[in-house]
């Protein structure tokens, strides 16, 4: 009469991991090659992803220093005349008293062009425009002088300018005390500015003061672009009020916008990655996983008779199956680690060399190594399966 | 005394109409040291295969420490072999890279016995074995003979009901087949049953019973008074 149940012992976690590494621990170099297809793919997936969302980062980090808390108020058509409408003078001031506005400069385009000197014709404008500035511009720009100084009460009386980044570079201006001719007079260039992300029309501008412009140049005083920043979460209010404040009587004919939402849009578009380059990838994910299939498929049947050993020595059809597909998860999944890892440092040598931060979304890591796993048992079912399917007499077949 | 084997009726014909066994009765009692003896093609290896449960006979009944192996699953057949039978094979089907103690160890893998207890237990087993010396020796930095005695001590270390041993010397000199031949004799003294599948008459004839195959059909069973282990009483249960 039968004294016991006969069960099968259950193999525990770390007996499963260790007979599923037996076959790789014996031909390392099979496993190297075979896991390198895996590596391959998930590596080129991760760097698409961590690439474009290194760019994106990029992006995010310069929308953080420009602030997202500027408005810019321009004329916009007169709705009767069809011309393009004048800001009324005192408009700055106005813009000033709202509350949460910390900041407001002023820019008015002047006639005169600027040119390096006379022998250039005066059409060449080179694509460069002659504005008057308040002397509070700099400041709501958050911009920064590249060199020599910004304008102010002193030097904003006399024929000096401060020319905006591209400006100086068409110019062919390097360093400040060179002489521009604006019109029919020469001025001195006392300052060039760093570049201005948000405000590329101040790049491309020749600034001179709001008083010089009087004096030297027929500047009427109307400003035609209002630079304005608020705390971050007056944005809104002060939104609203804006259009009414500048020109109370043709609120209709101001113009309001937010430079920084160009770049907003920039960094969303960053962000969806090449699809292409991601396709390529899945179809280098697909290879490496028939290699791996390959790869178990002859473990198989070179290890015939180790599975009618362990067939005799008591192992379940189950725990033969289990012991392939471990042994084709870890190869998988040891393909997909090296994959990650590859794929991370080729995301850091071009972040690096870019000058971006390294930025790769969690997200991508465990999407990678969730494609490798699927793969891999995937890739193990079937040799899993006639693996256990084998007769245990092989064992004995001498051989 | 308790049957370990028990073979009524035994036929095993393959796809194509041979038949390798016809009509084979064989009976194993516990503590028993025989011979499964016969030329190559006699049908010994298939009995070897039902005996060890590896393979289900296409007639007649087989029960193995008291269970019928028909009436069981595929997992319950592999539950019994875990607890109930070693094999021991004439190329040793070791580990390449694994030290000795580990595949000793490897005979436990099935049992549901803790690591840290399994490699307790194949040092005692490899000691059995005359081996305490060779633990972390690898297979291929050891001889023939030694191969087969850790092949043995995987075989034995969970104590099983029946020792199964397929040509055990046939891959080994004559000095190294000695030495197994005697290792056997002492596991048997100890008690453990066992029994070896040989072509070999010399080898048989030194065991106290031969069951002698031909044609797939047992045509002898007798038994020798070979040297007596030092328990006294030889068990033989020849049937004729």
């Amino acid at each position: 009469m039968p004294r016991d149940r006969l069960t099968p012992a259950r193999l525990g976690p770390r007996d499963v991991v260790h007979v599923g590494s037996a076959g790789l621990r014996s031909r390392p170099m099979r496993v190297v090659l075979s896991a390198l297809g895996i590596a391959i793919g998930i590596a080129t997936m991760i760097a698409v992803v961590g690439i474009s969302a290194s760019s994106k980062a990029q992006l995010l980090q310069q929308l953080d220093t420009l602030g997202t808390n500027m408005l810019k108020v321009a004329p916009g058509q007169d709705m009767f005349s069809g011309e393009k409408a004048k800001l009324p003078k005192e408009a700055p001031g106005m813009i000033g008293r709202i509350p949460g506005v910390e900041d407001v400069g002023a820019v008015g385009d002047v006639k005169p062009t600027v040119r390096r000197s006379e022998k250039i014709p005066k059409s060449d404008t080179s694509g460069l425009s002659v504005k008057a500035a308040s002397e509070s511009l700099l400041k709501a720009l958050r911009g920064t002088v590249r060199a020599g100084t910004w304008l102010n009460d002193a030097n904003g009386r006399y024929p000096s300018v401060v020319l905006g980044s591209v400006a100086a570079e068409r110019l062919g201006i390097t360093v400040p005390g060179q002489q521009v001719l604006i019109g029919k007079q020469y001025f001195t260039v006392i300052g060039i500015l760093d570049p201005l992300p948000l405000a590329p029309e101040i790049e491309r501008a020749a600034l001179v003061g709001w008083q010089a412009a009087g004096t030297h140049l027929d500047f009427d005083g109307h400003p035609t672009q209002i630079y304005e920043r608020s705390t971050d979460t007056s944005v809104e209010s002060v939104h609203k009020l804006l259009a009414r404040t500048t020109d109370p009587q043709n609120p209709q004919n101001v113009e309001i916008s937010n430079p920084s939402a160009t770049l907003q849009a920039k960094a969303a578009t960053e962000g969806a990655f090449d699809s292409l380059l991601l396709g390529l990838g899945g179809v280098a994910l697909l290879v490496g996983g028939v290699g791996v299939a390959n790869t178990m498929i002859i473990s198989v049947l070179e290890r015939r008779h180790e599975i009618g050993l362990r067939r005799s020595l008591g192992a379940t059809r189950g725990q033969i199956r289990i012991q392939f597909v471990t042994e084709s998860l870890l190869l998988s999944g040891l393909g997909g680690l090296a994959g990650v890892v590859l794929g991370a440092a080729a995301t850091y040598v071009f972040a690096a060399s870019g000058g971006m931060p390294w930025a790769i979304p969690p997200w991508a890591v465990g999407g990678g190594f969730a494609a490798t796993l699927l793969i891999g048992s995937v890739a193990g079912l079937y040799p899993a399966v006639r693996a256990a399917r084998l007769p245990p007499t092989l064992a004995l077949q001498a051989g | 005394m308790t049957t370990v084997v028990e073979l009524n009726q035994v036929t095993k014909e393959y796809p194509g109409g041979v038949a390798a066994l016809r009509g084979v009765d064989l009976h194993i009692e516990r503590g028993e040291l025989l011979a499964i003896v016969g030329p190559s093609g006699s049908g010994k290896s298939t009995l070897l295969h039902i005996v060890g449960t590896l393979d289900r006979p296409t007639a007649g009944t087989v029960a193995l420490a008291g269970h019928d192996v028909a009436a069981l699953s595929d997992r319950r057949l592999s539950a019994l072999r875990a607890r109930h039978i070693g094999f021991v094979f004439q190329s040793f089907h070791l580990v390449a890279g694994v030290s000795a103690r580990d595949n000793v160890a490897e005979g436990l893998l099935y049992s549901g016995l803790a690591r840290a207890e399994r490699r307790r237990r194949a040092a005692t087993a490899l000691e059995r074995v005359g081996l305490g010396d060779r633990m972390h020796h690898r297979p291929h930095e050891l001889s023939g003979g030694q191969r087969q005695r850790v092949a043995i001590a995987r075989a034995v270390v969970g104590e099983p009901d029946l020792l199964l041993a397929d040509e055990p010397t046939g891959a080994l000199d004559s000095a190294s087949g000695e030495a197994v031949m005697q290792l056997l004799h002492d596991l048997n003294g100890d008690g453990a049953t066992i029994a070896v599948i040989t072509h070999d008459g010399g080898i048989a004839g030194a065991l106290p019973r031969q069951v002698r195959i031909r044609d797939g059909q047992v045509v002898e069973d007798t038994c020798t008074r070979a040297p007596l282990p030092a328990g006294g009483e030889v068990p033989c249960h020849a049937t004729d």
